[in-house]
């Protein structure tokens, strides 16, 4: 890590998908063991600019570093540094085809190099700390939607990555599902892990965040503490859309 | 006017007792097509058993068996690695790699097969034996005598027609189980790819461990149907005078003259094998879907 612990830093990033322009010049920077929460609108480009941090995204134009090391297309260098930044899909996008257990045990084998042993000694450890190692054995189809989530966010946090990304990690979940994988998020944020949380969940926000982003077409509009924020926000744009979704 | 003014439903005249609605809906399910094959089956098997030419015919034709199953396996084997390594070719990024692909799969499936059995056996093969042996003569100069001799060596005779046959079977077939292929793995969802990019996986590590055991099970029953035309394309190999049933066939006939042994016989072998084959790829499909739940 660099000595001001600053883990994430985007400069400038820009993203086109043809004419569509979803991200217009994004700088920010995300220290080590904070929790940074991006808002705004949909289509404001909150889920490009996540996608953009381990490159599943690459930018058309812009810098992206992750704990001082720049993000380039080197298809040599990506895969080490993505195993550093564990994500969570708004649809979970677990395996299928693999019981619970290999689902998190697979890339500790292959990327990681742990054996099988010592691989599943620590997913069954981190299926505990979400709350389903009874599970282990099922297949993902035969879990609730809020249970597959869960699954989702021990796989990752097995390959003991240095950041985690939440891209609309409950958004897919039936209402009565939504609680239980915020308290294991807000679990981790009180941990110390870093966290980037592109959410619609305004309370975990409140709860998690260190700092909050509100983005609106591929800009970034205002930002600052979540008191702030929700309080007195400055830009009328960020105005509007918390009084249209706070009702 | 709704459409239930217009069109009053149908009344039963009698009730219906939800026994008889249940032996109604069995009868309406049963395969009774499957009785007339079993029963076709019967009638020929006596036929064949009881009738001295039959008989005759059914022997010399089985003999041809052997030659069409190991035809259609190795060649079947040989079109899934082609297939598997052209589909995967069809959706990479890599230019070269997709184009080459691409052009491969339009060209053989914008030709008869019969015609692509000619030409593989009869141009492509001596072809190839030619470059070989260019190769070989340059290996030569350059001085790798071990490695060049063989290739100097072979000649166009030394590649028989079974060989020529498998290849060109496999070589069209192999266009064909691409275009499966690639539709299996683009019918796994992108994020799976996503997901295992995200932990770290390579683009070939997501490929093996994560796209292709999903994709290749989608497509299994298609590949038991494509199995079973293969089977039935074998049967074009006898124009290269393999003796396969097919040409034992014809060779039969054009001794004896006997056209309806021979043909009527060939046919129902080809037939049991076929119905076999798809009662099986049936089973595993049901199989496999009982699983899912």
């Amino acid at each position: 890590m660099n000595d001001d612990g600053e883990m994430i830093v985007m400069r400038n990033v820009w993203k086109e998908f043809g004419t569509l322009q979803a991200l217009r010049g994004v700088s920010l920077t995300v220290r080590q063991g904070t929790v940074l929460v991006i808002i705004g609108p949909s289509g404001s480009g909150k889920s490009t600019l996540l996608r953009c941090i381990n490159r599943l995204e690459a930018p058309t134009h812009g810098e992206v570093w992750v704990d001082g090391q720049p993000v380039v297309a080197d298809e040599r260098k990506l895969p080490p540094l993505r195993a550093e930044i564990g994500m969570v899909f708004q649809h979970f996008n677990l395996y299928p085809h693999l019981s619970v257990l290999q689902n998190v045990t697979l890339a500790q084998q292959i990327v990681r190099k742990r054996s099988r042993q010592e691989a599943e000694r620590i997913a069954l450890e981190q299926l505990e700390r979400v709350g389903i190692g009874d599970k282990a054995y099922n297949y993902p189809r035969q879990l609730s939607g809020g249970q597959q989530q869960r699954v989702a966010i021990a796989r990752a946090l097995a390959m003991n990555p240095k950041i985690m990304l939440f891209d609309e990690p409950t958004s897919a979940l039936d209402p009565e599902m939504i609680k239980e994988v915020l308290d294991v998020m807000l679990m981790l944020a009180r941990e110390g892990t870093t966290m980037v949380v592109v959410t619609h969940e305004m309370n975990f926000a409140r709860a998690a965040a260190d700092e909050v982003i509100f983005m609106d077409e591929g800009q970034i509009i205002e930002q600052g503490p979540p008191e702030q924020i929700f309080s007195s926000p400055r830009h009328e744009r960020t105005q509007k859309f918390l009084s249209q979704i706070m009702v | 006017m709704a459409y239930e003014d217009s069109y009053p439903a149908i009344r039963p005249i009698a009730p219906v007792t939800p026994r008889t609605a249940r032996l109604l809906e069995r009868l309406n399910r049963f395969p009774w097509w499957v009785i007339a094959v079993v029963l076709i089956a019967l009638i020929t098997a006596r036929t064949i058993y009881l009738s001295e030419t039959y008989l005759e015919a059914f022997r010399f034709i089985v003999a041809g068996l052997s030659v069409t199953m190991m035809t259609t396996l190795t060649a079947f084997l040989i079109a899934l690695v082609i297939g598997l390594v052209t589909g995967m070719g069809r959706i990479s990024q890599n230019i070269l790699g997709r184009n080459i692909a691409t052009l491969y799969v339009e060209l053989i499936r914008g030709i008869p097969m019969l015609v692509l059995i000619f030409f593989i056996a009869l141009v492509g093969v001596p072809t190839v034996v030619q470059l070989l042996n260019s190769f070989g003569h340059w290996l030569n100069a350059l001085g790798f005598y071990s490695i060049a001799q063989p290739l100097v060596l072979l000649e166009n005779k030394g590649v028989p027609m079974n060989v020529r046959a498998i290849i060109a079977l496999a070589v069209t077939y192999g266009a064909f189980l691409a275009e499966v292929f690639r539709a299996g793995i683009q019918s796994i969802d992108r994020g799976q790819m996503e997901a295992a990019r995200s932990q770290g996986m390579t683009y070939w590590q997501a490929m093996r461990y994560i796209i292709l055991p999903q994709a290749i099970r989608n497509v299994l029953p298609a590949l038991g149907n494509d199995f079973v035309s293969m089977l039935k394309d074998s049967s074009l190999v006898s124009v290269l005078a393999v003796r396969d049933i097919t040409q034992v066939a014809r060779l039969y006939a054009g001794q004896t003259f006997r056209y309806p042994e021979a043909y009527a016989t060939l046919s129902v072998i080809y037939l049991s094998m076929t119905m076999l084959l798809s009662m099986l790829v049936k089973v595993l499909e049901r199989r496999y879907h009982s699983h899912e739940r």
